[in-house]
C-alpha cells in the first residue's frame, strides 16, 4: 500500500532548512520595486510577477514531490487540500483554508492564514491596481501544470487592497491525460 | 465564519505591531525567489558589471530597511556612530538576523586604511549557484554587498562595497569576501572623533 499522504506539512517544515522570513519579505519587496521602476505599468508588473511565480512553480513541484511523500491525489479536491495544508506549510511555513467549492468541484478558494510576503507593505496610490502577491498565483498554476492540471488562479480578496483576507480562486480548466513523451517502439 | 483568515486588518501599516522577527520560511522558498531575481535582472542588462550593479541596488533597498528595522526593534532607536561599531553591527547583528549566524570573519585590509572585509565560507545566496564559465567573475554576492552598502550608507557611512570569490586552499568552493571601502569623509570624521 502506498504510504499515507501527510495531512500537514508541519513535520516537513520542521526538517527543512529555513531562513528568516524578513530576509524573504524584504527581498521580495526589493524585486517588486525593481519591476515597478523597470516596467512602469502596474498591469505589466502583475504579469511579470505571475510569470516569475510560474517559473518557480514548475521547479518547486519536484522538490515538493520529493520531500513531501505525497502520492497521487485522487481528485482536484484532494489536490487543493494538499496545497493548502502541506504545500504552503512546507515552503512558507503557513497554511491556507480551502473553502467555497463550486457545485461540480472544479473551483475553490484558498484563504491564507498568514502571508509572509506582505509584512511592512502598503500600496501607494499609484499602485492601486497591483496584485502584490501575484507570484503566489503563478507558483500554484505552474506547479499544478506539471502534474497534469491546467488551472486558472486569480486573487479574489487582497488585504493590501482593503479586503479582509487573502483569498485565491483556483479553477481547474482541464485535466491533461498523462502521456509518455515518446512511443514505445521508437 | 468559515474561510476568514486569522489576520487582523489595520488601516495603516504603522499601526501594526512590529513582529519579533522570529518567523521563518524555507530556504528553498528564498532560493527560488532569489533565482528569479537574478534571472529577471539578466534579461535587463548586457554585461556582468551592469548585472552586479542591479543586484546591488536590490540589496541596497533591503539593507536600508534592515537598518531601520533593527535599530528600532533591537537597539531602542539608537544606532552606531563609530566605524568599528557599525562594522561589528553588520558582521554580528545584521548577519545573525538575515542569515542566522554571525559572519565567519571581519578583517581590516592590510594594504589600505579604508578597507575592511567580511568573509563567509558559504554565503547564503551562493548556496545553490554555480556561475557559468562565460560569466567570468560574476558573484551573486553583489546582492549581499548591496545589503551591506544599504546599511552603512543609511547609517551615515558611505562606502563602496563589492563581492569577490576568494579561492581557499583545500576547499572545493571559494569563499565570498565582501570588500568595504569607506568614503574619505568617513575616515576623516573617525580621525577627528579620536
Amino acid at each position: 500500500m502506498a504510504p499515507l499522504a501527510p495531512r500537514s506539512g508541519d513535520a516537513i517544515f520542521a526538517n527543512v532548512e529555513r531562513v528568516n522570513a524578513e530576509l524573504f519579505t524584504l527581498t521580495y519587496g526589493a524585486m517588486v520595486r525593481q519591476l515597478l521602476t523597470d516596467l512602469e505599468e502596474v498591469e505589466e508588473v502583475n504579469k511579470q510577477l505571475d510569470q516569475m511565480g510560474y517559473n518557480i512553480g514548475i521547479r518547486l513541484i519536484d522538490e515538493f514531490l520529493a520531500k513531501s511523500n505525497v502520492s497521487r491525489c485522487v481528485d482536484f479536491k484532494e489536490s487543493a487540500d494538499v496545497i493548502a495544508k502541506v504545500g504552503f506549510k512546507m515552503f512558507l511555513g503557513i497554511t491556507a483554508t480551502v473553502t467555497n467549492w463550486d457545485a461540480d468541484g472544479t473551483s475553490c478558494s484558498l484563504v491564507l492564514e498568514d502571508n509572509p510576503l506582505v509584512d511592512f507593505v502598503e500600496l501607494p496610490d499609484t499602485c492601486q491596481g497591483l496584485y502584490y502577491c501575484n507570484v503566489l498565483s503563478g507558483v500554484i498554476r505552474g506547479a499544478l501544470e506539471m502534474v497534469s492540471m491546467k488551472t486558472e488562479v486569480t486573487w479574489v480578496r487582497d488585504m493590501l487592497r482593503g479586503d479582509d483576507a487573502y483569498e485565491l480562486r483556483v479553477k481547474l480548466l482541464k485535466q491533461v491525460p498523462e502521456e509518455y513523451p515518446y512511443k514505445d517502439d521508437e | 465564519m468559515i474561510g476568514v483568515g486569522k489576520m487582523k486588518q489595520y488601516t495603516n501599516v504603522l499601526d501594526k505591531p512590529l513582529s519579533k522577527g522570529k518567523q521563518e520560511v524555507s530556504l528553498s522558498a528564498f532560493a527560488f525567489l532569489f533565482s528569479e531575481l537574478v534571472q529577471y535582472n539578466q534579461t535587463q542588462v548586457d554585461n556582468i558589471a551592469e548585472l552586479e550593479r542591479r543586484l546591488e541596488d536590490a540589496g541596497y533597498a533591503v539593507g536600508a530597511r534592515v537598518l531601520e528595522l533593527l535599530c528600532h526593534r533591537d537597539k531602542g532607536n539608537r544606532r552606531e556612530t563609530r566605524l568599528l561599531g557599525i562594522l561589528s553591527f553588520v558582521h554580528s547583528t545584521v548577519w545573525k538576523v538575515l542569515f542566522g549566524k554571525v559572519a565567519d570573519s571581519l578583517e581590516k585590509g592590510t594594504e589600505h586604511e579604508d578597507e575592511y572585509m567580511i568573509s563567509e565560507k558559504e554565503l547564503l545566496v551562493n548556496r545553490f549557484i554555480s556561475v557559468p564559465k562565460d560569466m567570468g567573475t560574476f558573484n551573486c554576492g553583489a546582492f549581499v554587498a548591496g545589503i551591506v552598502r544599504g546599511v552603512l550608507d543609511s547609517a551615515g557611512f558611505p562606502a563602496v562595497v563589492t563581492a569577490h570569490f576568494v579561492p581557499m586552499e583545500g576547499q572545493q568552493r571559494p569563499r565570498t569576501t565582501i570588500l568595504i571601502k569607506f568614503a574619505e569623509e568617513v575616515l576623516r570624521r573617525e580621525a577627528r572623533l579620536g
